[in-house]
């Protein structure tokens, strides 16, 4: 591993071997976390990026306490972590603020718990105020706060108690482009004057930029199970320029670790991509309006076909999360293809550009019958019954067999609208069940 | 620390009374003379508690009108405190849940006059005194107000967004912690609302409650209740009228100055974010969030609450056990098991030995006859109030101006106004049968009529104004706008209405006037004349027999008729 130099050696954290998986009701397990080991030192910002489902957020939750490990260990300041620790303070995604509290009050809270007393606790809660920007907005509810200012209530509540490690859960995807960008730039500020009264941070984050801009070093994960694929540490100099050419370098390695691993991981397993799809494979639900919009945005110009992914997804402003999924459907049915940080569309992809709506339809039905067993698969199930009806429970129960209860209806329910838009079938949300019906 | 570094906002306020102080003043220090004053009567002799000593005079029923308000305060109370008991161990041990909800969900439907017998309980918890009787009234009421309470906190518990519990767990809020800084607050919107459905039943039962005879044992409580009671025996006319009059103010007086402020408080506790467009105003929550006295008040409880946070008050949770005892559930589970097969082979034992099948059997028919009455008189309800409804709830100065009125003719007690019907059934000598029925529905018919106005305002513009782009009208915007809009709305005000319907029967099949006493044959009935009667199998097998009709009602027909409004007219 590259630190950098100036960090101190001792680990505040050490994260060794950790797993997690949830049990279904029927006893088998989902496996979310596998065997991630993670150190933390004093005086570092790591990033954890990965895709939606890599199972980030949960590795924040095991460091916090809120959840205990199925594997491994969690160890901070050498001892095991087995409950919320004090010393570890964390940011929330959607703010975490107590709607009845005011700003003082949300401050004051972790405060509380640890029965200071009261001039000391408001002394504190008034530093944290102060130094987050808050001054003046004491006495206001959230309600009457805007979601940046909300959100620098939640950052002054976890600096009032003094953190020795400061996790934050996707802190800046609640807010506008604008905003986030504020409050990240007021952070790196104060945290590069150390006025922080924090040791490290952990970021959890799904925006690539953001994290090359902020962390020192950014571990890259898988989905389905999550693990660590990659470490990738950054050594530029702050503050860090958005269009800096180094920094678009780093952005577009990212990129390319981000996009290129399931593929491999696949092939490892497999021997080849293509029959890394199986029936039981989880579908990402991502709206035909979106596959379509990308496929047009990329054989229009500039991009005749072939697109850098960051540049693209900042052209069409989106952020990486929003991005990924719909490029890897493209992938999936096999309208494009992904490569270095690069997405191209092939011969079908390139004809469902220039195709008429019905056309399209058409395309895509073969598509879809082709590269997705399970779309194959329920196609089958209705041909060969003499009604050409079946329930939904059938293929979920199927599906549950190697999925979660959750992941099985997200399948179904990304199959469903696909089938629909190829009408290969009918399906009646009322009753539950799958056809070959379509009114006409 | 200096005071300059305090922001102005956080500074004490001034410490000299002001104008809202002096009404405050007058206020708390007249409710509490009353209080004192009340609190003797406790002590009197039971003997002093007869039909005779009840005055018809107008001028009594201010006294008599404050006690009985002040019997619905105390059952409020204790209300509150058994949900915030009953619920938090429900939603906090899995054990204690299996049991608890059920539970609940059967004492729900348990007709509320039915646990009238604990009446000779009550009474002999304090031999010769006034206080027992009291209880048993104020016990009566609390059966009327508690469940729904209970359930809603109970749903409250169960729903705290991950994001809340998480920060709460984070910040190592413990247990005593989390009920007042998350738990309350969160649950407190939903509970203000299950509050006034509540009050509104209570009003029903409290005046049901003060004049009622268990067997031999006769309770006259001092009372708006028994009031029309002893009209009714006079066959006074004139004194049902002020004692309606009486009511009527009684529930406006605790509408301000107890649900206004509740309900413009429950806005602070909302969880989306946004302010209001049009908060809820009250006068009595702006006196006491501006005077000093009450101010202090609520430091000072906020004070003791946060003693609380200090000192240990509650265990703290143990780590989510990982592997759960399964000796200790099996061993949990058979205990009840065991327990519930006794109760049941007791209960079955003792209703043999005192009635026969054939009676059984009889008693089920009655039943068939109360369950035809509640389901004509809600399709009659419904064909009248859901067209009114959809009228008044699309004009909204209109709907603002009525929902409150059909809130409160919900809220008031219907049966003060069953002497003045009766009395008209034996002046014209009119079929009890038939004609008594309406009683049932007098009082909780409103509840179809507010939540449909609800219904019909919360129907976007936008599709109105689809409706009249593509000139949809007549039926057919019936069948495709107004309808499905109101359909989720309606099925909870017709579960409310058949709800109340039923445990209103046992007052409404019986009513007397003078000597005149009208009998429809009906469950209800059967209830009521077996208490009069002291017969306790009998009444046993009523109030079995009617929750059984009215549990499984709830899951055969409202569950999935309310199911389907939810899954079908939600776009979400």
């Amino acid at each position: 591993m590259n630190a950098a130099p100036e960090i101190h050696p001792e680990p505040l954290l050490q994260v060794q071997g950790v797993g997690k998986s949830f049990r279904k009701p029927d006893g088998d397990a989902v496996i979310v976390l596998e065997d991630v080991d993670l150190q933390l030192r004093r005086g570092e910002i790591v990033g954890l990026l990965g895709r939606s489902g890599s199972g980030k957020s949960t590795l924040l939750r095991l460091i916090a306490g809120l959840d205990v490990p199925t594997r491994g260990a969690v160890r901070y300041l050498g001892a095991p972590v087995t409950g919320p620790v004090a010393g570890v303070a964390m940011v929330f995604q959607g703010f975490g603020l107590f709607p009845w509290l005011t700003v003082l009050g949300n401050v004051q809270l972790g405060l509380e718990a640890l029965r200071v007393r009261e001039p000391e606790m408001r002394r504190r809660a008034l530093e944290a105020i102060d130094l987050i920007g808050l001054d003046g907005y004491e006495s206001a509810y959230p309600r009457e706060l805007s979601g940046g200012m909300r959100q620098r209530v939640g950052f002054a509540r976890a600096l009032v108690v003094h953190p020795n490690i400061l996790l934050m859960d996707e802190p800046f995807s609640a807010l506008d482009v604008l905003t986030a960008e504020t409050l990240r730039t007021d952070f790196l500020e104060l945290w590069g004057l150390a006025e922080l009264p924090i040791g490290s941070v952990l970021l959890v984050t799904h925006n690539i930029e953001e994290a090359v801009q902020m962390c020192d070093r950014l571990l890259i994960f898988s989905t389905h199970p999550g693990r660590v694929v990659s470490e990738i540490p950054v050594n530029l100099p702050q503050p860090r320029a958005a269009l800096d050419p180094e920094v678009r370098a780093l952005v577009d390695r990212v990129y390319i670790e981000m996009t290129a691993r399931p593929r491999a991981r696949g092939a490892e397993a497999r021997g080849d991509a293509a029959s890394a799809v199986r029936i039981d494979t989880p579908l990402e639900h991502v709206s035909t309006n979106l596959l379509a919009g990308l496929i047009e945005a990329l054989s229009a110009a500039p991009y005749a076909g072939r697109a850098d992914l960051p540049a693209i997804a900042q052209a069409l402003h989106m952020e990486a999360d929003d991005l990924l999924p719909v490029a890897e459907a493209l992938q999936l049915l096999h309208l494009a293809e992904i490569e270095g940080g690069d997405i191209c569309l092939n011969e079908a992809g390139q004809a469902f550009a220039r195709a008429a709506t019905d056309e399209r339809k058409n395309l895509f039905a073969r598509e879809l019958l082709a590269h997705v067993p399970l779309a194959a698969h329920v196609r089958r199930v209705l041909d060969e019954r003499s009604t050409h009806v079946a329930p939904k429970s059938r293929f979920l129960d199927e599906l549950e067999d190697s999925m979660s209860a959750q992941a099985a209806e997200q399948t179904l329910r990304a199959l469903i609208s696909w089938g629909r838009y190829g009408e290969i079938f009918a399906y009646d949300d009322q009753r539950q069940i799958f056809s070959l019906e379509n009114p006409t | 620390m200096s005071t300059e570094r305090l922001p102005i906002s956080v500074l004490r306020r001034r410490l000299l009374p002001g104008r809202w102080d002096l009404v405050a003043f007058v206020l708390v220090f007249g409710t509490l003379a009353y209080l004192a004053h009340t609190a003797v009567g406790l002590t009197h002799p039971l003997s002093r508690l007869t039909a005779a000593r009840i005055s018809l005079s107008p001028w009594a029923l201010p006294g008599y009108a404050a006690q009985t308000a002040l019997r619905m305060l105390v059952a409020m109370l204790a209300s509150l405190v058994f949900t915030f008991t009953y619920a938090t161990l429900a939603a906090k041990s899995r054990r204690a849940e299996a049991v608890l909800i059920p539970l609940l969900d059967i004492l729900q439907s348990v007709p509320i006059l039915g646990f009238s017998f604990t009446i000779v309980f009550f009474l002999s918890l304090t031999p010769g005194r006034a206080a027992g009787a009291e209880l048993a009234a104020v016990f009566l009421v609390f059966t009327s107000q508690a469940w729904n309470m209970a359930f809603s906190f109970y749903h409250s518990l169960r729903s705290i967004p991950a994001e809340l519990d998480e920060t709460a767990r984070a910040f190592h809020l413990g247990p005593w912690m989390r009920f007042w800084r998350l738990e309350v607050p969160f649950a407190m919107p939903a509970l203000i609302w299950n509050m006034m459905m509540s009050m509104s039943g209570g009003w029903f039962f409290v005046v049901a409650a003060e004049a009622i005879s268990v067997g031999n044992t006769t309770v006259t409580l001092p009372g708006i209740g028994s009031y029309i009671a002893r009209a009714i025996a006079a066959r006074d006319l004139g004194a049902i009228g002020w004692a309606i009059a009486a009511m009527t103010l009684v529930i406006l007086i605790y509408d301000q100055v107890i649900f206004r402020p509740l309900i413009a408080s429950a806005d602070w506790f909302r969880l989306e974010q946004e302010a209001r467009l049009t908060p809820t105003r009250s006068w009595a929550l702006t006196l006491m969030r501006r005077s000093r006295l009450f101010t202090r008040g609520a430091d000072g409880f906020a004070g003791l609450v946060r003693l609380g946070f200090n000192r240990q008050l509650l265990p703290r949770r143990r780590p989510p056990a990982r592997a759960r005892s399964q000796w200790a559930d099996a061993l949990w589970y058979g205990a009840v098991a065991l327990l519930t097969g006794y109760g049941i082979w007791r209960t079955g034992q003792y209703l043999l030995a005192h009635i026969s099948l054939l009676q059984m059997l009889h008693v089920l028919g009655l039943g068939g006859l109360t369950l035809l009455r509640v389901l004509v008189l809600i399709a009659l309800a419904s064909v009248i109030w859901v067209p009114i409804g959809v009228y008044i709830g699309l004009r909204p100065r209109l709907a603002a101006a009525l929902e409150p009125v059909a809130q409160f003719l919900a809220a008031f007690p219907a049966n003060l106004l069953f002497p003045v019907v009766v009395s008209a059934i034996v002046a014209y000598k009119l079929d009890p049968n038939i004609w008594l029925s309406p009683l049932m529905i007098l009082g909780t018919q409103w509840y179809i009529l507010f939540n449909v106005i609800a219904g019909a305002s919360s129907l976007s513009s936008e599709l109105r104004e689809v409706g009249s782009n593509f000139r949809v009208r007549g039926w057919l915007w019936w069948r495709r706008i107004a309808l499905p809009a109101i359909f989720p709305f309606y099925v909870t005000g017709a579960i409310t209405a058949a709800g109340g319907s039923w445990n209103a029967s046992i007052v409404a099949e019986v009513a007397n006037w003078g000597r005149h006493h009208l009998v429809a044959a009906g469950l209800g009935a059967y209830i009521a004349q077996a208490t009069a009667a002291g017969s306790f199998a009998h009444m046993l097998l009523g109030i079995v027999v009617m929750s059984a009709i009215v549990v499984s009602l709830n899951r055969l027909l409202w569950r999935p008729l309310y199911a389907r409004a939810e899954r079908k007219y939600r776009m979400n």
